[in-house]
């Protein structure tokens, strides 16, 4: 069963629209605007020349041959850490602020984890010329100090978050805050497909040019479908995107990737494989809480994957068994980040290496298509020292 | 009609405004908060049952339920403090994220606040499509429904809300989250006459009215005002004698 969004915004049992009512008619007006400019060739038209001119797609599919070896099964690479600013994320931000410049909003706001969401919205405010504010975790200002950097240079005002886990949660939280504040000239780019309705469909829909370009290469370079298509999941953007080109080809296994932080029973971010279902951010999903509905930390070595909860359509995919997910540790990504870099030249996000990992161990037969959703950069000095820290 | 209503509805034809100030659970402690339950300046008690990621809730809300968290009172915990408090006082009602409700259920949370002696419930991030079968459950346990209205609803959402209420319509009176204020914001009085139009049940004006003379303000159109932020802060920074002097404050401005 492939979920389908309904009117309500809900994905069979989850999703929906859980939000204070001062929201409400922002998120109709938003749910109006891009229902209209979705359906209209003028917006699409608008966005595939943005696409190409400004985030450089389409993205390769590259065929990772000594990576290759080391799992034992052919590994195709959908390479979104190519597009402009180094993730996926910009596919999302330029159609949102694309959407918001049509809705005559004059302000930009977004939360980022990982600051490569918060990079892609401040990239495509610069570009057409809006005001941008980011508000990031504390925890993650310190650890993706680059990415803090670039926005402030991309003109974005970053402001850090120190509520809660200092973390995704909580930047969320504040930019949802600061979205109620300035409803009537603001839009809100969330960065993953999370939140309430009609966020995840918004988000799905921009990314689903992963997954439709990914499928049309793979058949071109190797003649046919992959057995099996693989991606990290923290909110889930980049692995809807990539799944949703592959939803009707029953035969092509879906796996999703969540951080399994510490292992053993340690800190996690594992939403789907051990979370439990609530509602957090606007949405009905699974997410890691206790008995009392508190909602937990989470923890991840990639910042991007710090994120108690997960998007409702994942959590419908779950549900359907349509896709499966799995966990990779904080170890077994940095391990996967060091065997990318030295079999393919490829520095990758610790949020895909996750997903690397994943082959490492399990050594899945046949064709892999895996999500490369961003470059490494940002985690250098994280992946530093931790090697560091394992040597003492 | 629910116990609330029937209060309030007295208050109201008495000729005096309602006060209702927000107490968040268990903050700064458990002594100080139960003592603060039974003030006589007010006509009924909100209480915010702390909860990890409180979007409605500006910095000195959320810090008290982060407090309250950190002191090992989560939100279970605050229905069996506010059930372990002396009877008597003002009625009580909760203020929860729905999160902590839909985790227990909707029915055994409702039980709970009931047992505790809790007579209404407001859930702020619960719009009024996805209310239903909670207000079921309220009505089935006695508690009053307490909807929100913001500056923001149209005329058709307001009377969809307002006509869920069973104890007061609660008029948010300016867009954002909760927190002291300068000055009451000009789309109070509107807010309030739209819930007007809607609903014959008591409108309260909540969300920013922080001083004595915001409050005569907001009270002059609407039947009487909820006070959170500023409430909260002397409790967390001042202790009970300041949150007490406040309230009489509050309460000699409303008449
Ligand atoms: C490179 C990269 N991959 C993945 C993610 C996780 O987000 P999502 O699950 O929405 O793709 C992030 C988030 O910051 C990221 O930067």
């Amino acid at each position: 069963m492939i979920p389908k969004v309904d009117k309500l915004g809900r994905y069979g049992e989850f999703g929906g629209r859980y939000v204070p009512e001062a929201l409400m008619g922002a998120l109709g007006e938003l749910e109006t605007a891009w229902t209209d400019a979705w359906a209209e060739g003028g917006f699409r038209t608008e966005l595939n020349d943005l696409l190409a001119a400004v985030v450089g797609r389409p993205t390769p599919l590259y065929d990772a041959k000594r990576l290759s070896e080391r799992v034992g099964a052919r590994v195709l690479l959908k390479r979104e850490d190519l597009a402009h600013s180094g993730a996926h994320k910009i596919n999302n931000t330029v159609g949102q602020v694309l959407l918001a410049k049509r809705m005559g909003k004059t302000r930009i706001i977004a939360e980022t984890g990982a600051g490569q969401h918060g990079v892609a919205t401040a990239t495509a405010a610069a570009y057409f010329g809006l005001p941008c504010v980011v508000f990031m975790g504390a925890v993650d200002v310190e650890r993706q100090h680059l990415n803090v950097v670039r926005m402030e240079l991309l003109g974005a005002q970053v402001i850090p978050v120190t509520a809660g886990s200092s973390t995704l949660k909580d930047a969320v939280n504040e930019a949802l805050r600061d979205w109620v504040t300035n409803v009537e000239d603001t839009h809100y780019v969330l960065g993953s497909v999370v939140g309430p309705h009609p966020y995840p469909e918004i988000v799905a829909s921009l990314q689903e040019v992963i997954g439709e370009e990914a499928r049309r290469q793979c058949l071109q370079m190797i003649g046919e479908l992959p057995d099996e298509v693989v991606a990290c999941v923290g909110g889930g953007s980049n692995a809807i995107g990539l799944f949703r080109g592959f939803y009707d080809d029953d035969e092509v296994r879906l796996v999703g990737i969540e951080a399994g932080g510490e292992g053993g029973g340690g800190p996690h971010g594992a939403s789907i494989t051990k979370g439990t279902p609530g509602v957090l951010h606007g949405a009905r999903s699974l997410l890691l809480q206790d008995d009392d509905g508190l909602i937990a930390h989470a923890h991840s070595i990639s910042a991007g994957l710090d994120y108690p909860g997960v998007g409702p359509e994942h959590a419908a995919l779950a549900h359907s068994g349509r896709a499966t997910y799995e966990s990779a540790t904080d170890a077994e990504a940095l391990d996967a980040f060091g065997v990318l870099a030295e079999t393919e030249g490829i520095i990758p996000a610790l949020e895909p290496a996750h997903a690397i990992a994943y082959l490492l161990r399990s050594k899945p037969k046949g064709n892999i298509l895996l999500g490369l959703s961003g470059r490494g950069d940002k985690d250098v000095e994280t992946v530093a020292a931790a090697l560091l820290r394992a040597k003492q | 009609m629910t116990a609330l209503l029937e209060h309030l509805e007295s208050v109201r034809s008495a000729g005096r405004k309602i006060f209702v100030p927000y107490l968040m659970a268990g903050v700064p402690d458990r002594d100080t908060f139960t003592a603060l339950l039974a003030c006589e300046e007010a006509d009924a008690i909100e209480v915010g049952l702390p909860f990890s990621d409180p979007l409605m809730d500006g910095p000195v809300i959320a810090a008290a339920g982060e407090r309250a968290i950190a002191d090992g009172i989560g939100p279970l915990d605050a229905i069996d403090l506010v059930g372990a408090a002396p009877k008597g006082g003002p009625l009580r009602l909760a203020m929860t994220y729905y999160n902590p409700i839909h985790r227990l259920g909707e029915e055994e949370f409702c039980r709970r606040l009931a047992d505790a002696g809790i007579s209404g419930l407001i859930v702020p991030d619960l719009p009024v499509e996805e209310s239903d079968s909670l207000m079921e459950h309220a009505g089935t346990h006695g508690l009053a429904w307490v909807p929100l209205v913001a500056p923001t609803s149209s005329a058709e959402r307001v009377k969809k809300i307002a006509a869920t209420a069973t104890g007061f319509v609660y008029a948010v009176s300016t867009m954002g989250v909760t927190g002291v204020r300068e000055s009451l914001s000009e789309r109070s009085s509107r807010v309030v006459e739209a819930c007007r139009v809607a609903t014959d049940l008591p409108v309260l004006v909540g969300i920013g009215v922080s001083t004595p003379e915001q409050a005569f303000e907001a009270a002059s159109t609407a039947d009487g005002v909820v006070i959170g932020s500023a409430t909260v802060k002397r409790a967390m920074e001042e202790g009970r004698a300041a949150v007490e002097t406040f309230f009489k404050e509050i309460r000699a401005a409303l008449g």
